[in-house]
């Protein structure tokens, strides 16, 4: 493979390098907000993987105009699969941000170790 | 059309459309009762769907008139009729008890909200059952997943805050994986519909992407299903719960996730990849009896009731995973016939778990003296789910130990060590569970024991029931095994 | 009654005593005990009223589930079944009258509980008895564990809990760990685990799998107790005396030994196990079980311990009877059964009646108690003599029969056992009799009498069949030579 091939890749070496950034984050930070964010990375690599692969060379929106034949178009359903997968990671985050304050709440910290000790 | 055809979008609608109802029932009590309604409308929904499909047949509902593989498709065949079965009845039962432990842990002015959560909850696992679309499964899993993590949560008890976290940050990465894993085969197929996967799939010339595709759905699911050593999440989380949500969750959530991924992998991925079944196998197996063992070995030390039979959840699911991964029918009517006795074994004592909280505080086992004394119904139903679980003839369990063991015995030369593991987690499991009866029975009391008594009524009946079935469905298994035994003819079937 | 009906009612007529029990121990014990007697009495009408059509031949039948293909809940009745469960069903009666006494004279607490689970375990004495198949036995076998573990646990306080734990840990995991894959191999194979004159097993098993399989059966088999699974037998002592009269001397460790020689008679075929070679180490196991049992019980200082260990070594007895594979054998394992029933429950009835007057339970604390309890210890002397196989007592037949069954086969191991067992049983036994009748007690002795009268009597009663047995076993053999009948 040579690195113009490499390179035709580019989104998917981007997909992985932020997949891996977000799982990172998930699993060293102590802080709560931070893993919330490293896990909203992690999924935004996921909605990049999509919206990369329903890309046609030269295709343009699917909206069918009249008297134009040969158009070529970009698959539009994984456009919508991400977009109801960001509603999705929208509604995981908002319920884990409402988590994290229940949790400042009840133990006055959002410093993972500090929560195992208090218990 | 009749109704009948409706019933699989039905399964769905009717949990689903009354959450949003529930929320407006203010008045004490009638939140309940509108949840528990839809709960047993469902249930005999799942039950005239496994009636209708116990000859093998498959349902077939186009959602909006649109035919695959255009539109969405739901469709209810054996193996997902006796999921059904399995969610829906522990939805349907946990919350006919519910009220007065529910009562007892969340404040009135929440329980609305509360309940309609779990009607979401409901709702979601039982789409991902029904649903034929690989991306629809998806937004079930997160519909039930983002529901469970609110009810999990909605006790009084603040542990299950840090619980549930974890269970979300897990559960996500679960649910993400799937989710490339999904996106990686529609990029190979152009199909979300999991027939027609399976049909493109052949055609796919570079392999590569589906390989990876397929770990990382094996991994995700397994992640939701708590396979081990994916499994730290659970014992928090079942153990911290409302006692009520427990019931229901222990019943099926998993069993769930442990069903799509049975799903997938012999319907998709066995039927296209070379040699897929013997690696799937070689993956799955060690995890399984490595599950079996450890888990049941933890849960023989375990102090705490809940957190103990957390444990044996997770050794359980290793006995599902154990006889999924000797590809053949007796290896796969033993795994569908275990979900269903491990779900009336589990929430049975679950359910008992909950009678004894209602009186208990404290639900370690050392704090738990006396309590054959007070409350003896509560007790002998807890020690014939926990035989159940045991594998003790007469019991639901045993059926599914029996062919389990025999399905061992007739997959070949290993098959001898496999029966020794079945064995040795039973015997564990004799060991964790009388662990606990010696609790109830023998154990001098602490808690001051004047004021303790037998369980409201409400719980108590329901817990006397699933005893009862546990019972039942031992000595006449005939329609879940039936059940189990066409479920496992279609995914060999369609692993060819 | 039809046949068939009287099978089912013979199981669950217990249950429906147990639930009467439950039901009359809130009115007033003497109810309650009304309500046993009154099951004890219809069991033994419905359970002895099988017994001519079995004389005549007949092999009632009745299948009640069919869980999966082949696999069924099913009874049958035939002589061996019918003789263990006329036996079970008889000493019920007298075990209930002695234990009205036992548990009175002992003020023992939660005596419904022990009433009520006492009829459970004979509801499952007799479906083991009946039992058409395997699975079936394996079913009611649990069940007999299970509704035994209560009565162990009686007392309640840690060192019997210790016990208990020790009792449902050996039975629960034999059965599972041994049993349970013994039972699925077997099916596996025969396609059946139906109960068949002849065996199932002929020509589907080769010789080293035969031995294997015969040990899985026989040590999964915990009641039998055949060392070394023996150790919960003692454990089971803590349990109140008539406990250990009916349950570890009659129903629960009979209906191991029962189990055996049913699975080396129906299963096996004693005609395919004595062609194979492998099978021949259950001798060697048994009577290696007969003397080192029989040794330890020499060493034994509690009265309870001893019977035990002198139980442990008679079972094997029966075990190593079935083990000789030939139908003088195969009869003499049976009478066994019988004769040993009656001999130790009437040895349990005088520990405990003694226990009750005296609190006493050491060997050494019997001396001169001949003259303050004349007739229980005069059944005493019965039911000793017969464990050593002395005429005129019930264990002399069975021994006859059993020798004799050795000789035929040539097998001088089992001659020299049975020789050698029968030495050491008078060598524990002739010094605790010698001891009570012609020794003078110790001075300062608590002042005590007869044990309440309930007690001495069923004592003697047992001890009168013992006596009986020997003068009257025709009936006896002629059933269950049917078993072997047209063998060699």
């Amino acid at each position: 493979m040579n690195l113009l091939e490499l390179l035709g890749y580019f989104n998917y070496w981007v997909f992985a390098i932020i997949l891996t950034i977000g799982l990172y984050a998930i699993i060293i930070k102590t802080n709560l907000i931070k893993k919330l964010i490293g896990l909203s990375i992690f999924q935004s690599a996921v909605f990049l993987m999509y919206i990369t692969m329903d890309k046609v060379e030269g295709g343009t929106a699917p909206i069918i105009q009249a008297g134009v034949e040969d158009q070529i178009f970009s698959n539009p359903l994984p456009q919508v699969l991400i977009l109801t997968a960001i509603v999705v990671g929208v509604s995981t985050l908002a319920l884990g941000l409402a988590m994290v304050v229940r949790i400042s709440e009840c133990y006055d910290t959002i410093e993972e170790n500090e929560i195992l000790d208090a218990d | 059309m009749d109704l009948l055809a409706h019933l699989p979008a039905l399964q769905v609608l009717v949990p689903m459309l009354s959450a949003p109802l529930i929320v407006l029932l203010q008045p004490r009590g009638l939140a309940w009762a509108g949840a528990t309604a839809a709960a047993l409308v469902s249930f005999a929904i799942a039950l005239t769907l496994a009636l209708a499909v116990l000859d093998g047949q498959t349902l077939v509902y186009a959602m909006g008139g649109w035919p695959a593989p255009f539109g969405i498709t739901l469709s209810v065949d054996s193996f997902s009729a006796i999921m059904l079965l399995i969610v829906t009845g522990a939805g349907a039962a946990s919350l006919l008890a519910a009220r007065p432990s529910i009562d007892q842990q969340i404040g009135s002015e929440r329980q609305p909200l509360f309940y309609s959560a779990w009607l979401l909850a409901l709702s979601g696992l039982v789409g991902i059952v029904v649903s034929a679309d690989a991306f629809n499964i998806f937004v079930f899993m997160e519909i039930s997943s983002l529901a469970s993590y609110i009810i999990i949560a909605g006790g009084p008890d603040r542990r299950a805050l840090p619980a549930v976290f974890k269970y979300l940050i897990m559960g996500t990465i679960g649910a993400t994986f799937y989710l490339i894993g999904v996106g990686l085969i529609y990029m190979m197929t152009g199909t979300l519909n999991l027939a027609d996967m399976e049909a493109r799939l052949g055609d796919v010339t570079d392999i590569n992407p589906v390989l990876v595709a397929a770990g990382f759905i094996t991994i995700g699911l397994a992640l939701k299903a708590a396979v081990f050593p994916l499994h730290v999440w659970v014992p928090n989380a079942y153990t911290h719960a409302p006692h009520m949500v427990t019931v229901f969750l222990a019943a099926c959530a998993t069993k769930v996730a442990l069903y799509v991924l049975i799903r997938f992998d012999y319907m998709v991925f066995q039927a296209t990849l070379v040699d897929h079944g013997l690696q799937f196998a070689v993956f799955v197996m060690p995890l399984a009896i490595l599950g079996i063992l450890i888990a049941s070995a933890v849960a023989m030390f375990e102090g705490h009731i809940k957190r103990l039979l957390a444990s044996s959840s997770i050794a359980q699911i290793g006995y599902v995973l154990l006889g999924v991964s000797l590809v053949s029918i007796p290896g796969l009517t033993a795994s569908a016939a275990h979900l269903f006795n491990h779900a009336l074994a589990k929430g049975g004592l679950f359910l008992a778990v909950a009678c004894l909280a209602y009186q208990y505080r404290d639900l370690r086992l050392d704090q738990l003296g006396g309590a054959a004394a007070r409350m003896p119904w509560t007790c002998a139903a807890f020690v014939i789910c926990g035989l159940s679980l045991i594998g003790v003839p007469g019991t639901a369990g045993f059926i599914s130990k029996w062919l389990l063991i025999s399905a061992a015995l007739e997959s070949g030369p290993w098959g001898w060590g496999l029966i020794a593991v079945i064995l040795i987690g039973s015997l564990m499991a004799v060991v964790y569970i009388w662990r606990i009866v010696e609790a109830l029975y023998f154990l001098a009391p602490v808690a001051d024991e004047a004021k303790i008594s037998e369980a409201p009524i409400q719980l108590l009946l329901v817990t006397g029931l699933v005893a009862i079935l546990n019972i039942y469905f031992g000595l006449f298994p005939q329609i879940p095994l039936e059940l189990a035994n066409s479920a496992a003819a279609l995914l060999i079937e369609g692993a060819q | 009654m039809i046949p068939e009906t009287a099978i089912l009612v013979a199981i669950v007529l217990p249950l429906v005593g147990a639930l009467a029990i439950v039901l009359a121990g809130r009115i007033g014990p003497n109810i309650r005990e009304a309500a046993t007697a009154i099951t004890s009495l219809s069991l033994i009408w419905v359970v002895w009223g099988l017994l001519p059509t079995l004389m005549d031949g007949g092999r009632p039948s009745v299948e009640v589930s069919e869980l999966m293909p082949g696999l069924t809940i099913a009874f049958t009745v035939e002589p061996l079944g019918m003789l263990f469960a006329a036996l079970a069903s008889g000493l019920w009666l007298i075990n209930s009258i002695y234990s009205v006494g036992y548990m009175r004279g002992n003020k023992e607490k939660n005596q419904t509980r022990f009433f009520a689970c006492f009829a459970l375990a004979l509801s499952a004495t007799m479906g083991i008895a009946f039992a058409g198949n395997l699975f079936t036995l394996f079913l009611c076998y649990e069940l007999l564990t299970l509704s035994t573990y209560p009565l162990v646990a009686h007392k309640g306080d840690p060192a019997t809990v210790r016990s208990a734990r020790i009792y449902i840990g050996v039975l629960l995991s034999t059965s599972i760990a041994l049993f349970l894959p013994a039972i699925i191999w077997t099916y596996t194979i025969a396609g059946t685990g139906d109960f068949t004159t002849g065996g199932i097993l002929a020509g589907k098993l080769n010789d080293p799998e035969i031995g294997l399989l015969l040990g899985l059966f026989v040590f999964g088999i915990g009641k039998a107790a055949v060392m070394p699974m023996h150790k919960w037998l003692p454990a089971a002592m803590v349990a109140p005396t008539p406990v250990s009269a009916l349950l570890h001397a009659v129903a629960v460790v009979k209906a191991g030994v029962f189990a055996i020689t049913k699975i080396i008679v129906y299963i096996f075929g004693i005609e395919f196990l004595f062609a194979a070679p492998s099978s021949q180490w259950l001798l060697y196991m048994a009577a290696f079980t007969i003397i080192v049992a029989s040794l330890i019980a020499l060493r034994q200082t509690n009265i309870k311990r001893l019977l035990a260990y002198s139980t442990i070594a008679q079972l094997s007895y029966v075990v190593m009877a079935a083990a000789i594979l030939k139908p003088l054998a195969e009869v003499g394992a049976s009478l066994h059964m019988v004769a040993h029933a009656f001999g130790k429950i009437t040895l349990f009835f005088a520990a405990g009646a003694i226990y009750v007057a005296s609190k006493k339970t050491e060997v050494h604390q019997l001396r001169g108690i001949g003259r303050r309890m004349p007739w229980t210890m005069a059944a005493f002397t019965i039911g000793a003599l017969s464990m050593i196989g002395v005429p005129p007592t019930a264990g002399f037949v069975s021994k006859w029969f059993i020798l004799a069954g050795a000789f035929e086969a040539n097998n001088l191991i089992a001659v020299f056992t049975i020789i050698a067992s029968t030495v050491l049983n008078a060598a524990y036994f002739l010094p605790i009799l010698y001891m009570a009748w012609f020794e003078r007690e110790h001075e300062g002795g608590k002042e005590h009498g007869e044990a309440p009268f309930l007690a001495v009597l069923a004592l003697c009663l047992t001890a009168l069949l013992t006596l009986a047995f020997f003068l009257f076993n025709g009936p006896i053999i002629e059933l269950e030579s049917q078993v072997v009948k047209g063998l060699s």
